[in-house]
């Protein structure tokens, strides 16, 4: 079963019911309900970001949501300036993108530890929380863009159809560009961690010296899936600007951080999908929580955190992963011996 | 002849430490040689600078005539010297056939490599676990599948640091075999405490003595220097 969840097979499976929800969601939910799953969508995005860097490539980065933000207010600047929103799109993903190269390049060039990672990751990103925060004022602008400080900048407009600005996008035409991004980033992290060099980030996570050993320049593995990671992070937050139409500091702050790492730890390290899980559940959860008076939503989000920590560690899709190995052996038992103990299946199996 | 790897005068202090003093040392293409000192002599500090773990704070290290002395980390490994290191350096979560796939692919092809590790693990006797999780296998089979990982990528240099240690006796003489077959066409440097082993397999043994070398020669003419065997062995001159 552990094989299987890392598969090919799982891949084309999980692609195959992507598929289906994102012709099936639309026919089945009303706006509203479909708005929020949108949400979801985008949210599972910035999950898989981190899933990747971290799950695959050992690289914990307490600042996900700096490249998050960075793709709001680049495309929120570059739309209101461009007025079409096809190059803003890229630009969303290409900025944080080098923003991650550079960053990246200081610590894994610099051979700073995982300790200081962790405290520069979360210093940028509290840096461009405070930074952006201190632009309200009309000479804060960026064009005919205005910061806005931490009033933020309304009135984006929406993702239109490439080359027309005057045909944008539907809830119903969001939704599907939303689920395609996802299905996309799904698919090709998935062929990168089925590649040489998906092999090799597995592998520096797993023994960094003797990467180095066999002649792998380690940092820049290490710089690619952190770049990788942060263009990813920038998309969802292109499509997060395009949800209200607005964006403001809070994208930067600390409690967004800490909800993405939530989302791994619930949806099981070391999976792309089980972080897209873990997000949806806690949004719905926080969502669901957040309409009633009873209890504290913060409070109940903590409870579950430490629940999972203590009760399923692995996180929801490793677990269950383990328990239909489990199920699968217990009924091959009496047709025949045990098998080998078969390895963490990370890696695609060679022939 | 240009040797395979030469050091002239190598040193590297740790602080107040002079782990590596003034080390000369010469290998022949294609030799085999043991290392051998007590605990604390060095010998894993030399390793680590061959393979550029550690700078040297003096001195020169020559790979075939060129100075490797202050590469980086990855770049000896590039260059042709693999290293099998005293406790097994293993990706403890991949399987047996992934440890030894993700050497031979370094520098080949997808298809190359696919073949290069089916012949290792066969070399081994490992190609029965080849799904096998390596973080799970017993010390001599992690052994195996450590010096499969170094031959896999094929470097004209191997350095084995203690090959045979905790190995059962049977495993002991099939390591023996396994390391004359590889110096048919690599030049091993092998660090052992086990002097039967070191009989078996080696023509020439140096002698790391704090942090130098104190002498060099054939195994018996080693083992039967008084001097030592004071300090290697712990028995007092006659």
């Amino acid at each position: 079963m552990n094989r299987f969840v890392t598969s090919w097979v799982s891949a084309a499976l999980w692609l195959a019911i992507g598929i289906v929800l994102l012709f099936g969601l639309p026919v089945m939910l009303d706006d509203y309900t479909l708005i929020q799953v949108t949400i979801y969508a985008v949210m599972s995005i910035l999950g898989v970001s981190l899933a990747f860097i971290w799950g695959f490539g050992g690289i914990l980065c307490f600042g996900q949501t700096a490249f998050f933000g960075l793709g709001a207010y680049t495309y929120a600047i570059a739309v209101l300036n461009m007025g079409e929103s096809t190059l803003p799109f890229f630009l969303a993903i290409g900025v944080p993108a080098l923003f991650a190269a550079l960053l990246g390049y200081v610590i894994f060039y610099g051979r700073l530890s995982d300790v200081y990672m962790g405290v520069i990751t979360l210093t940028v990103t509290l840096i461009l929380f405070n930074l952006v925060n201190s632009t309200a004022g009309p000479q804060w602008k960026i064009g005919v863009a205005p910061l806005g400080g931490f009033n933020g900048i309304p009135g984006i407009p929406t993702l239109n159809v490439p080359g027309n600005a005057d045909d944008v996008l539907s809830p119903k035409g969001l939704f599907d560009v939303t689920f395609v991004c996802l299905l996309l980033v799904y698919g090709a992290l998935r062929v990168l961690i089925g590649s040489k060099v998906g092999h090799v980030i597995i592998a520096a996570k797993e023994n960094e010296q003797r990467a180095l050993l066999l002649g792998y320049d380690v940092r820049a593995y290490k710089l690619f899936a952190f770049t990788v990671g942060g263009a990813i992070a920038g998309l969802p937050g292109c499509l997060f600007a395009n949800r209200g139409a607005f964006t403001n500091p809070t994208i930067f702050g600390l409690a967004q951080s800490a909800q993405i790492i939530i989302w791994v730890i619930v949806g099981g390290l070391g999976t792309l999908v089980g972080p897209i899980i873990g997000c949806v559940a806690i949004e719905w959860l926080t969502t669901a929580i957040g309409t009633q008076q009873t209890f504290n939503s913060n409070l109940m989000l903590g409870a579950i955190l430490v629940v999972f920590v203590l009760v399923v560690p692995r996180g929801i899709v490793p677990s269950l992963g383990s328990l239909g190995e489990w199920l699968y052996r217990q009924l091959a038992h009496k047709r025949m011996p045990a098998p080998a103990p078969a390895a963490t299946p990370v890696l695609p199996r060679r022939p | 002849m240009t040797p395979i790897l030469e050091t002239r005068n190598l040193n590297v202090r740790f602080g107040g430490v002079h782990a590596t003093r003034d080390v000369n040392f010469s290998l022949a293409e294609a030799e085999l040689r043991c290392v051998i000192g007590p605990n604390g002599a060095g010998k894993s500090t030399f390793f680590k600078l061959l393979t550029g773990q550690v700078k040297p704070t003096s001195g020169q290290i020559l790979f075939r005539g060129r100075d490797i002395s202050n590469m980086q980390p990855h770049e000896p490994g590039r260059l042709g010297i693999g290293i099998k290191t005293q406790v097994p350096s293993l990706f403890n979560g991949l399987s047996v056939w992934e440890n030894v796939w993700l050497s031979a692919r370094r520098s080949n092809s997808t298809e190359q490599a696919d073949r290069i590790t089916r012949e290792t693990l066969e070399r081994v006797g490992m190609l029965s676990l080849r799904d096998a999780t390596t973080g799970l296998l017993a010390h001599g089979m992690r052994q195996w599948v450590e010096i499969g990982m170094v031959t896999a990528a094929d470097p004209p240099l191997i350095l084995l640091d203690e090959p045979a240690a905790g190995m059962s006796d049977a495993e002991v003489a099939r390591t023996a075999e396994l390391i004359l077959e590889i110096n048919r066409r690599h030049a091993l440097v092998v660090v052992e405490h086990d002097m039967n082993f070191i009989r078996i397999i080696a023509k020439k043994v140096s002698v790391l003595h704090q942090g130098t070398i104190l002498m060099e020669g054939t195994p018996d003419r080693i083992m039967s220097d008084p001097l030592i065997q004071q300090i290697y062995l712990g028995k007092k001159p006659h």
